[in-house]
Order: C-alpha cells, then sequence, then structure tokens
C-alpha cells in the first residue's frame, strides 16, 4: 500500500452539501466519508458513480473521481468503467426511483453479472427531487401527490428482487444507526463481487418518520432484528424474543420458554436463509409482524464479471500473441496487384 | 465451345432463405476478388430467419457485381440469375437483362413450390413463355444430389443443404473461376464435421463436373483482371472494416478499445468481429439493452479507454439521452449507426438514409455532434478511423453513420499498411498546472485525466458546468457561454478535416451531384456516363456531415444546379439549405434498396434539360 495517510476529512471537496437540513443523506455521507481511509486506495483509484435523484448528488461531495449520470444508468456506466478499469474501487450511488425504476433493468443486469462494485440504494420510499411522488418502494395506499386516493401498485422488496437477480453480496442498513451502517459498508467494500446495500433514509420533507419503527428508541429494539454472523437471531427489548426455523417456517419465540441454542444461527453463506430473510417484510402496523432485518443477509464468493473479461482478454493474447495491426488488416484471403 | 471475353458481370444466386445463397454469394465474391477482378455486392434477404418456405416473402439474394473495370455498384441488370426455386425466379425476373441467362433448379419447380409462389395448378413459368426472352437452363439439382450423396450417412436435411455448392460449381465453371479457395473454404468450416465436408465438396464439385461435360452453353465467360493500383488486397464487408477502423484507431491512439452493443440488424457483425480482437486488448460487452451499451461505453471513456457502441436506427434513438451526457461530459465517444428502413422496426434488413436528420438534431437540449458517413464497405475503415481520431482528440462524442447496403456489402480493398496510419494524440491532462476539468485549449478542447491521475480527481455530470472548474452551475450568462462554447467546438473540427474535394468534373461544369454515405458508388457510375455522353456535370462526395467541410458553401455556389440524390424523403438537402441556403435539386428513393446509376442519370438529364 502506497498511500499517504488520509483521512474522512480528506475526501469532502470546497462544495456546499444542498440537501434539505435533516436529510438522511447526510448521516450517509459521513459514514461513507468515515470508511474511505479503509479502503486503503489513493483517492484518485476511486470512483462514486451516480445516477438522478436527490441521492445521486453524492458524488460532488466526494473528492474522488465521480460522475453524476443520468437517471438510472449509474449501473450501466459503472458496469463500463469496471470492465475497462478493473483495479478501481467503484460506488454506485442510487434510489429507489433512479435503482429500482428507471433503471431497474440495469441494476438486476448488473447483479447477474457480479461486477465488483458496491451500490448503495438510498431507499426513502418517495421521489423526493420531483417533491413527492409515490415510489416503487412507496407502501399500498400511501397518499402521495401522485397518488390523493393511495397508491395501488405492489411496492418492490429490494433484496428480494437482488437476490432474485442473483446477487452476491446483500445487506440493509439505515441512517440513523451509523455505527451499523459502517459495519455494512466495510462489508459490501470487502466483499469481492457486487454489494448490494439497500439504505433506509428518511425524507425528512416529503415521507418524514418512513421509517421510524426501526430507528426510533422507543421501538426500535421490537421491530429491528440485527442480524450477526454465526449469532442466534434475538430481538426485542433485552433480547427477549427469537426467531426459531420450523422446516422453512420461521417462527417468533420468546427466550423465556426457548433455549438461544435452539434458535435461527445467522449463516450469511445460507441462501435459503437469507431468501427467507429477505421476506420479513411485513407491514409494521400488522399485529404480529416479524422485526425488519438490519445487516449481511447474504455474500457468495464467485467469478467477478471484470476478472472474467480480463481473463479472456489474456487468453487471447496468450492464443494468438499480442495483437498485430498489420496480420489484422492484411486478412486471411490477401492478394497483391 | 468459346470462350467470351467480357468487360463486368453481375450475377444474382436466389432461393428460399434456408438455401445458402449468402454463403453461396459470399464464397463467390472472395473467388473473383482473388481472380483480380474489382467487384461490389448486395446481399438482400428478408427480416424473418427462415421466413415461409417457398414463398416470395422468404426468398433471399446475393448479388455480385465484378469486371476488369472498376466497380463502384452492385450493378443494375443482372446478366445471370440463380435460381433455387419458383419464388426466387418470380421475384427476381425483372432485374434480368433482356436475353440474360437464368440457371434454374428444377427440383424446385414442384406443384408444391408453384402454389407457394401463388401459380394455380397447371401453370408453370418453366413452360408457359414466360421465359422466352431469356436463355434458360434447367437442371434438376435437387435429383442430382439425391444420386450423389446416396451412399453419404448424412441425414435428408444435410444433403439438401449441400445443393447450394452445386449451383456454385456451376458458376464457377461458367465464369472460369478457380475453385481452390473455396475447397479450402469447405475443409476448413467443415474440419470438425467430415461427412459434411465430403459432401459439400463432392457436389460442389459435381456442379463444376456437370456444367463442364453437359453441353448445355455455348460460351463460357472470362473475366479478365481489373486494371487495379499497385498494391495489396483482400476483400472487406462494410461492418468487418468499421470494425477494424476501430480497433486501428484505438490502436493509433494507445487506447484501449471498450466496444459495447445490444444485437440488432444490421449492426451486429460489428459486435461479432471486434469480439474475435480480444488479443489487441478489445473488450467487448453485450448490454441488456441500447442504453446500457453506450452507458456501459461512456463509463469506459470515463476510465480512459476508447469507448464505441453501434446500433441502428431504433437503438440510436434509445441512446439518445446518453449522447446528451456524452456531449455535456466531453468525452471520447463513437455511435455508429448502420442505418436501415425506419421509422420504428421499420425495413430491419433493408437499406435506407433516414436517420440524418435524427443523427444531427435528435437530442434534448443544443448539442451538436460531428457526424461523419461511410461511402462504401472499404471506407468503412477509414471513416471508422477518422470518426474515432475525432473523438479523442476534440473529446466528443461523434456519430459516424453507415447503413445496410454499404454493411454487408463487399469489395476489394487495397488495405493500408498500419505504420502508414495516422497517429492519434489524446488530450491527456498533464500535472503542470491543477488541473481543470473544463479549462479548454485554443480548439475549445477540455483536457482528459483519467482514474488514477493523482491530484486531478474531478466530478463530471449532466447537469451544466461552470466554466473551468466545472463545477455545477445555474447561473444564466455561464449557460449561455457554455452552449456556445460547446457548438463552438465541434464547429472548430472544420479546421482539422480536409477541404471538400470532387470526386469528378470541377466548378466549370454547371450542375454538380452531390452524394453522402451508401449513394457515392450509383452516383459515380452515373456521373461517369453522363460525362460520356456530354452532359456537363460534377461529383461532390460528403464524407463530413456536421461539421461540413469549409469550403463546401463556397463551392456549391458556383454551380446552375446542385442534385442530391439520397435514400430518405430529402435529409441532406434539408443541412445544405440551411447552412448555405443552397437551392437544389433532391432525388430521393425510398424503397429500401440502392440507387441504380441508371435512375441518377435520368434525373440529371432532365435536369440539365431546364437549364
Amino acid at each position: 500500500m502506497t498511500t499517504d495517510t488520509v483521512t474522512a476529512k480528506d475526501f469532502a471537496t470546497d462544495q456546499d452539501v444542498r440537501w434539505c437540513p435533516g436529510c438522511g443523506d447526510y448521516s450517509i455521507l459521513k459514514q461513507v466519508q468515515s470508511i474511505m481511509p479503509e479502503l486503503g486506495l489513493p483517492k484518485e483509484d476511486i470512483a462514486f458513480i451516480s445516477g438522478i435523484g436527490c441521492s445521486s448528488r453524492f458524488p460532488y461531495y466526494m473528492d474522488t473521481y465521480g460522475m453524476h449520470s443520468i437517471h438510472g444508468r449509474a449501473t450501466a456506466i459503472a458496469s463500463g468503467l469496471k470492465a475497462a478499469r478493473p483495479e478501481l474501487s467503484v460506488w454506485i450511488i442510487t434510489g429507489d426511483g433512479d435503482g429500482l425504476s428507471i433503471g431497474g433493468n440495469h441494476l438486476i443486469h448488473l447483479l447477474r453479472r457480479n461486477v465488483d462494485v458496491n451500490i448503495l440504494l438510498f431507499n426513502n420510499e418517495i421521489y423526493g427531487l420531483t417533491k413527492g411522488q409515490y415510489s416503487p418502494t412507496s407502501e399500498l395506499g400511501k397518499f402521495t401527490k401522485s397518488s390523493p386516493l393511495g397508491v395501488i401498485d405492489q411496492p418492490f422488496n429490494p433484496l428480494s428482487l437482488a437476490m432474485g437477480a442473483d446477487a452476491s453480496f446483500i445487506a440493509r442498513a439505515i441512517d440513523r444507526d451509523p455505527i451499523l451502517l459502517r459495519d455494512v459498508l466495510r462489508a459490501g467494500n470487502l466483499h469481492k463481487g457486487s454489494s448490494f446495500i439497500e439504505i433506509y433514509q428518511n425524507c425528512n420533507v416529503f415521507n418524514d418518520g418512513a421509517f421510524d419503527p426501526y430507528s426510533d428508541k422507543k421501538r426500535k429494539a421490537e421491530e429491528t432484528l440485527i442480524l450477526q454472523e454465526g449469532k442466534p437471531l434475538v430481538f426485542g427489548l433485552d433480547n427477549a424474543m427469537g426467531i426459531q426455523l420450523d422446516g422453512l417456517t420461521p417462527r417468533m419465540v420468546s427466550l423465556a420458554t426457548c433455549s438461544a441454542d435452539d434458535l435461527w444461527i445467522h449463516d450469511s453463506k445460507d441462501h435459503t436463509k437469507a431468501w427467507l430473510l429477505t421476506r420479513f417484510f411485513d407491514d409494521p402496523k400488522v399485529a404480529g409482524h416479524f422485526p425488519r432485518p438490519f445487516g449481511v443477509f447474504y455474500q457468495q464468493e464467485r467469478p467477478t464479471y471484470e476478472k472474467a473479461m480480463q481473463e479472456q482478454v489474456k487468453q487471447a493474447v496468450e492464443k494468438f500473441g499480442e495483437g498485430d495491426l498489420d496480420v489484422l488488416l492484411a486478412g486471411r484471403n490477401n492478394w497483391e496487384i | 465451345m468459346a470462350t467470351q471475353l467480357l468487360e463486368k458481370a453481375t450475377v444474382l444466386f436466389a432461393g428460399d432463405s434456408g438455401d445458402g445463397m449468402q454463403l453461396t454469394g459470399s464464397q463467390f465474391s472472395l473467388t473473383t476478388a482473388l481472380h483480380g477482378n474489382d467487384l461490389a455486392t448486395f446481399p438482400d434477404f428478408p427480416a424473418e430467419i427462415r421466413a415461409p418456405i417457398g414463398t416470395v416473402s422468404g426468398v433471399s439474394g446475393f448479388k455480385v457485381n465484378f469486371g476488369s473495370t472498376r466497380i463502384f455498384t452492385s450493378g443494375g441488370k443482372v446478366d445471370t440469375l440463380v435460381a433455387m426455386n419458383v419464388a426466387a425466379l418470380v421475384k427476381n425476373l425483372d432485374q434480368l437483362k433482356a436475353n440474360g441467362l437464368i440457371i434454374v433448379n428444377e427440383g424446385g419447380f414442384d406443384a408444391r413450390n408453384l402454389k407457394l409462389a401463388n401459380y394455380t395448378a397447371g401453370q408453370n413459368p418453366l413452360t408457359d413463355g414466360t421465359l422466352s426472352n431469356f436463355q434458360v437452363i434447367t437442371i434438376d439439382v435437387n435429383k442430382l444430389v439425391k444420386e450423389l450423396l446416396k451412399d453419404s450417412p448424412l441425414g435428408n436435411k444435410d444433403r439438401d443443404r449441400t445443393r447450394n455448392m452445386f449451383m456454385l460449381g456451376f458458376v464457377y465453371w461458367l465464369y472460369n473461376r478457380n475453385p481452390e479457395s473455396t475447397l479450402q473454404f469447405l475443409a476448413r468450416k467443415f474440419a470438425k464435421l467430415p461427412d459434411v465436408m465430403a459432401a459439400n465438396i463432392a457436389v460442389f464439385k459435381a456442379g463444376l463436373h456437370y456444367a463442364d461435360t453437359t453441353e448445355l452453353f455455348s460460351n463460357r465467360y472470362e473475366i479478365q483482371p481489373a486494371q487495379m493500383p499497385p498494391g495489396k488486397y483482400r476483400n472487406i464487408m462494410g461492418n468487418e472494416g468499421l470494425a477494424l477502423g476501430l480497433v486501428a484507431a484505438s490502436k493509433k491512439a494507445g487506447l484501449d478499445l471498450f466496444y459495447a452493443g445490444y444485437p440488432i440488424t444490421p449492426a451486429s457483425d460489428i459486435l461479432h468481429e471486434l469480439s474475435n480482437h480480444k488479443n489487441f486488448g478489445v473488450r467487448t460487452f453485450q448490454a441488456e439493452d441500447e442504453i446500457a451499451a453506450i452507458g456501459a461505453a461512456i463509463g469506459a471513456s470515463f476510465g480512459g479507454h476508447i469507448g464505441a457502441t453501434g446500433t441502428s436506427g431504433p437503438g440510436m434513438a434509445l441512446k439518445t439521452e446518453a449522447m446528451g451526457l456524452a456531449f455535456m461530459i466531453e468525452l471520447p465517444l463513437v455511435i455508429v449507426n448502420v442505418q436501415r428502413g425506419g421509422p420504428s422496426t421499420g425495413l430491419p434488413t433493408k437499406t435506407e438514409q433516414a436517420d440524418l436528420l435524427q443523427a444531427m438534431f435528435g437530442r434534448n437540449g443544443e448539442a451538436p455532434m460531428p457526424v461523419l458517413a461511410c461511402a462504401t464497405p472499404s471506407d468503412c475503415f477509414e471513416v471508422a478511423f477518422e470518426a474515432t481520431r475525432i473523438a479523442i482528440e476534440h473529446m466528443t462524442p461523434v456519430i459516424l453513420l453507415s447503413d445496410g447496403y454499404i454493411a454487408n456489402g463487399a469489395e476489394p480493398w487495397p488495405y493500408p499498411q498500419a505504420a502508414d496510419l495516422p497517429t492519434v494524440t489524446p488530450p491527456f491532462a498533464t500535472a503542470e498546472t491543477p488541473y481543470q476539468p473544463y479549462f479548454r485549449d485554443e480548439k475549445h478542447v477540455r483536457q482528459w485525466a483519467i482514474p488514477g491521475m493523482k491530484g486531478m480527481q474531478h466530478r463530471v455530470g449532466g447537469l451544466e458546468k461552470q466554466e473551468l472548474t466545472g463545477n455545477v452551475s445555474y447561473d444564466a450568462e455561464n449557460h449561455e457561454r457554455m452552449v456556445k462554447t460547446r457548438a463552438a467546438k465541434v464547429a472548430a473540427i472544420a479546421n482539422s478535416i480536409p477541404e471538400q474535394q470532387f470526386d469528378s468534373g470541377s466548378t466549370a461544369d454547371p450542375i454538380v451531384v452531390v452524394s453522402w454515405g451508401s449513394t457515392y458508388g450509383a452516383s459515380k457510375v452515373a456521373l461517369a456516363n453522363l460525362r460520356k455522353e456530354g452532359v456537363p456535370c460534377a461529383h461532390i462526395h460528403l464524407r463530413y456531415l456536421n461539421p461540413f467541410p469549409k469550403n463546401l458553401g463556397a463551392l456549391l455556389a458556383q454551380f446552375s444546379k446542385v442534385i442530391v440524390p439520397e435514400l430518405n424523403d430529402g435529409q441532406l438537402v434539408v443541412l445544405l439549405r440551411r447552412a448555405f441556403l443552397t437551392p437544389t435539386e433532391s432525388l430521393t428513393k425510398i424503397q429500401g434498396k440502392p440507387f441504380l446509376a441508371a435512375e441518377i442519370e435520368a434525373f440529371v438529364k432532365q435536369q440539365y434539360a431546364t437549364l
């Protein structure tokens, strides 16, 4: 490592940060900047690529290479960048509208290819930049400017969607838990392959309190399930509750009646269990609902796209030799006049 | 048996789309090129992979025009038509010269084939006098092949698929072609399928021998090698030339080529071709859609590769927003549009030049981009090289227009030596002064800093930029200046391209024909014929459509008549009038087919008469 000693501050730019006061984006920016020195990379080897939306202003505030591109296409652009320059650390900043609506197609294809990038999807369940229309993650029945009678679209479950697209790393974090957020960012960065990180982000102007159940001090313990590798799934005040697996059916149990040894032990390599965890997606208003999991759901090592592409170039050179332009131009059949 | 010396000939192989006519035609072309003839080809096939068998809509054709003189079009009327079935004959009969030769596979004229080609019971063009003005040779290829391969281990389907080789062998004999390269081709192509190889070679030779031993002809034809400028030659197809041009320019710039595409007719062959050249550092990316393809190419350019993407009209429409981004962030990018019949899905396998105005104006906001067009299959190489040079040296996306006719057409190409190609210089940032992303040189070109360059971290994006710093700016005056500056940058490219020359004629002529793209060949032939007949006309062919060469307006102003033939409803005419207020006479053809030289000749004569 030849990097100079850098701190989080070194990653800030001279640009004024222009998100609304109180926006959850500030916390995310801060946590990202704070883990950047841990990458062990010089700033010039890092690139942030975003699409369009409030969150997509992010690259302007990072003193790395960056592109604030067009709506939904950060994933496509970052795929080209990473494929061309595998040695770079590439981060995609997107939102629920940018990544799941207009850019949904590129997102699923990036995930299946397993391009080694980190995707931070800021989910605020609303269109903020366009001032308050429902998004593909807004809940059914929600009243917004474009749904005065309530949303009738079934929302996406972003993590289930990512699993369906064969993402090799899936995690969830929230703006108001900086420690958890930093842990998840670190894990995503270490993962070789596409890291899909959904971050619940409060839009205090158009959708304030959307994630209160998971951040409110009084409710948080009951409503969140913090995933820790090799540890039993426990939640609730004093971790009094746990999750048990009955076949493939999860059940909430009280630790008063059940030993911690009999609980579901978190194993992020287990695809089936990770899928079940992504289905913990109940409406917190409905009685008997499961807590919402946070942390790393799933990680799997498999070849990355850019490595495979690099390998093909290498093999072609080994097989045919370094390209000779004169041989290429002459073709296989030629003649002289 | 006499051998008759011809100056040129046009042969059309026509059959069902499963009959292998494209392969037959391209083999004939390659052998003819190796024979030393000049040539041009025109493959014409249906959009359906296997259109209904035996129907007129399912006919696939491959036309080869070759000669001992220079050839600039795929030919007008056909001398020899090979028809594998009734539909192939019916569809192409009007293309045949009076007293032309028809070689018919009688096996394709059974009751079923007649019915599929809409003949009523009892009617047959072979016997009803339809062909009385032509020479007809009838061979039951089906029967001969069946007999020949009766001991072959191949199944019936595979045996039947060798019929095209019989016709190829037959025509080789007729035009005195050397079978060697085709024998080598078959040995190579079917190296892993020895039975298929043996059957194809046997049938090909049977065709040659059949023509030799049956006394069907009074004449055999010889077309002597053309008087081509000395040099080393090869055959080149348009899409292939285009791919090689991209590779060559990337090498000359010292950059790796990153080509991203989504499969679309007739541009996919560029992706196929480039995917075979990974040892040149070429990366090919088959994207999930057209938008992702241009997005990935932009990402690669941001990373310091030369990004390129190729498509056809409908794909171009999808890429427009991303083109605007590339224009705004001023990164090099080559966008290839192999035009086809439009609008919408249009005529996917037919040619047209109707995307010129889309290339010029098809973006939101003020976003002028350089536009170049290729004239012939070998010109595709040069123009691709030039488009890439402009993209890199001027830090701008560039649109390169080709079309279905040249993309699939082939011609002999006096290929260049790598050392003779110009060097391309990317304007990389240097560490001498603090990096400012939108600081510009005298050509208004900004410097290129790529990730990994220390101390030059910067952000680009689609939002309006402040001059010099590239920071987001909503300032009114700044926006206007930036719009004007970006336009001036593109306009200034006129200083780095050659002045417009005449292809033939001069300002002494009262009439000038202005062609662009694939109308070059037909225009050139028409002009040569017209001048022979004493019609005083000049020919200008435009490679650069935006910006135009600096002297173009002054040149055009000196003619009484400016005639513009186009395969669209008059699009270059719009641009010429807009730029120079040039009064123009528009000759249009919107039939999915290239011009015939005769059509241009007739129009010019008609205009000449009004002078």
